[in-house]
């Protein structure tokens, strides 16, 4: 006799990056778009969910009870060179079309500080990188994509015409719309695979803050390390563009396009609890500050080094130990850019110290309603999950976030509060309507969208 | 939904008027608490229990009915619970103490005892645990109590129904590991309450917020068991060592 409380072959315990709070689903592989559908039109009562690499930090790609739809076998990439677009599957990561393309001279439009996400992934949350001030999210530069509603029907939509809206409710609407099956958006042209940096130590916040309000239209690419355990917030600004193969050495351009790039490890599974403490993040900090030379300009750098530092090192999530972290990363107007001292300053006070901070200057919203950037100035800030008081602090530092017109990045979040999703973000209600014609039944569904009532 | 520091968003109290139960409620953040099910038979101590919770500022407090002893009505009464929503946290917090010597003297006392303590709690807490696993998260706290890790011979039968429930208990998070649904045991000692006012108090004896605090600490940690308070651990693992012939002259 089977129990109800066996688990089956299919259930997987799942958790975001942060390896907070798990739940149990169960994993359907899709075949094709077909699979999709037929998925959608099956589901129970707790709904299902596309996941694609499991890279957002909390719990916007699992869903306990409901069937997670895994869509790697929706791989195919189709570089189109005359146009400049790649047609991809929803499952295909980042990292195998910058390895398709980039040999052929062709670069993602965006990329977070990871590429080991999907396309499906990337548009669900909207993804920034450190190009946003210039380029926008990865969205903005799609073109179409194909959606598989919560009536099992394929959808073609487009950033313009009668579906725009639902598009755009697609775009950073976190796979509550739907399931993307395929995208094609715009690259890049590139004529090399490394990038030109310029790299300067700033003392402060101040300078750091200064230096990058001047100086972003100088680069495509820009953003602050920041010291989070010193009280200045000294830090480093990385800035780049794509090296021209004019730049290259001689031996260089024999491979100028080469794009291949190998994990260097993977972090062992057993860490303690407590291993990254304000001790042992202050001395991080402070040889990654020393490293970095006061300032230099012109350093080719390859897109691994430049891009995605930490994908060298396989699970790196690791680290944190069994209570596992999580990423609070805000939005703020320019005119609130002091919120970004205060969140530093209480961080600090509350003991939990962050090896990566992160300081990003965003340009101009996408018209989607749901989509995180926002002019104005954006932190991010790993925390160990496990800290005293850690939860009063972010639920004060999002008390001041909201007042200033700010807001969090969901693909980060794992602990805001359903009134304060609803209140930093005022089109949620337009976007439902959306969402609701969609998906009238309601079987997109997340861990994420039942804690955010969305 | 649980977020990512342990709050829970919703708790089914079975048992709603215990203190120990309304005190965790107490504990827990206000700002992330959306839903609070007060399960118990209707009692002014349960509408105080609605009323006292609401003043304090928790949001979304109701009360329903529910009989532990009616065992019948268990899956039913959990579905309705489920069906209109997520469950975090579910505190089994039904029991009673029972009169001991009338008890001796009359077993029918002594059957309530264990209809209530034991037979009851383990038919709802399957009927939970059947729809934790169903919805894939969430975790059932068992109070259970010292009292079981060694019968006195002054309580053995309310001693015998935590001993069972107990041991019901670890079993059934011992099923559930891997499901991302979880059971906490929690194992007070002597607290101050209506349970046991006009009782002589033992050594460590505590308040019903002490055992709160303790429940909310160890839920964020993810604990499996826990003694309230804690240093009750090594009393109970010294006292489960002694001799009969010594235990049995132990006062109380």
């Amino acid at each position: 006799m089977e129990s109800p409380l066996s688990l089956t072959k299919d259930d997987r315990l799942l958790t975001g990056w942060g390896r907070t709070n798990p739940s149990l689903g169960r994993m359907h592989r899709c075949a094709d778009a077909a699979d999709v559908q037929r998925a959608v039109l099956a589901a129970g009562p707790r709904g299902v969910l596309a996941r694609g690499l499991g890279r957002s930090y909390g719990d916007a790609a699992q869903s306990g009870g409901g069937t997670i739809l895994d869509l790697q076998a929706l791989d195919g990439i189709t570089f189109d060179a005359a146009a400049g677009t790649v047609t991809a599957g929803a499952g295909a990561s980042l990292d195998a079309v910058m390895r398709a393309v980039v040999p052929q001279g062709a670069f993602v439009p965006v990329t977070p500080g990871t590429r080991m996400i999907t396309v499906g992934g990337a548009i669900g949350a909207d993804v920034h990188g450190k190009n946003h001030h210039v380029d926008g999210t990865f969205g903005a530069h799609v073109q179409r994509l194909t959606l598989v509603d919560g009536s099992g029907e394929l959808r073609e939509l487009t950033p313009d015409g009668p579906s725009a809206s639902q598009f755009w409710a697609t775009v950073g609407g976190m796979g509550l719309t739907g399931a993307v099956v395929e995208a094609t958006f715009d690259m890049i042209p590139v004529t090399s695979s490394l990038m030109s940096v310029d790299t300067r130590r700033v003392r402060d916040l101040d300078e750091a803050m200064a230096h990058m309000a001047a100086d972003d239209a100088q680069h495509r690419y820009t953003v602050a390390w920041i010291d989070s355990v010193s009280a200045s917030g000294r830090g480093i600004i990385t800035s780049g563009d794509h090296a021209p193969v004019e730049q290259l050495s001689a031996q260089q351009r024999e491979s100028a396009l080469a794009f291949a790039p190998k994990a260097l490890a993977t972090a062992p599974p057993v860490f303690p609890s407590g291993l990254l403490n304000t001790l042992t993040i202050r001395a991080f900090n402070e040889a990654w500050f020393r490293r970095a030379p006061k300032e230099r300009v012109d350093e080719l750098q390859s897109i691994g080094a430049f891009f995605h530092p930490l994908d060298g090192v396989q699970e790196w999530n690791r680290v944190y130990g069994p209570r596992g972290f999580l990423q609070y990363q805000f939005v703020v107007p320019d005119a609130a850019g002091h919120v970004v001292r205060t969140a530093l300053d209480r961080l600090r006070s509350t003991g939990a110290p962050s090896f990566l901070t992160v300081l990003k200057r965003f340009g101009p919203a996408n018209p989607a309603p749901l989509s995180f950037p926002q002019p104005g100035w954006t932190l991010a800030a790993d925390v160990p999950a496990g800290i005293d008081g850690l939860g009063a602090a972010l639920d004060e530092l999002d008390e001041l976030v909201s007042s200033v017109g700010g807001r969090l990045y969901l693909a980060k979040d794992s602990r805001q509060s359903p009134q304060m999703f609803a209140r930093t973000h005022p089109r949620l209600h337009e976007w439902q309507q959306v969402r609701d014609a969609l998906d009238p039944r309601g079987v997109f569904t997340s861990d994420l969208a039942r804690r955010l009532s969305i | 939904m649980n977020d990512a520091l342990g709050e829970p968003q919703s708790v089914l109290v079975l048992g709603g008027t215990s203190e120990i139960a309304l005190a965790t409620v107490r504990a827990f953040p206000r700002g992330r608490l959306r839903r609070v099910v007060l399960a118990a038979r209707p009692s002014n101590h349960r509408d105080a229990a609605v009323a006292s919770l609401t003043a304090a500022g928790v949001s979304g407090v109701v009360a329903v009915d529910f009989d532990a002893i009616d065992t019948a009505g268990h899956g039913a009464f959990v579905d309705s619970v489920f069906d209109s929503g997520d469950v975090d946290v579910v505190l089994l917090a039904f029991g009673v103490l029972g009169d001991q010597l009338a008890a001796e003297a009359d077993p029918e006392l002594a059957v309530q005892v264990a209809t209530t303590n034991y037979t009851g709690a383990v038919s709802v807490g399957l009927h939970v645990a059947r729809r934790l696993r169903t919805q894939g998260h969430g975790t059932l706290v068992v109070f259970s109590s010292v009292a079981g890790d060694r019968a006195r011979r002054s309580n053995f039968i309310y001693g015998s129904t935590k001993a069972g429930l107990d041991a019901f208990a670890q079993g059934l998070g011992d099923a559930l590991h891997g499901t991302g649904a979880s059971v906490l045991v929690v194992r007070p000692g002597f607290v101050r309450t209506r349970m046991t006012a006009g009782m002589p108090e033992a050594p460590m004896t505590v308040e019903a917020s002490a055992v709160a605090t303790i429940v909310v600490a160890s839920l964020r940690k993810g604990r499996e068991t826990v003694y309230a308070p804690g240093p009750l651990r090594f009393v109970m693992a010294a006292l489960k060592t002694l001799p009969r012939p010594v235990f049995r002259r132990m006062p109380r």
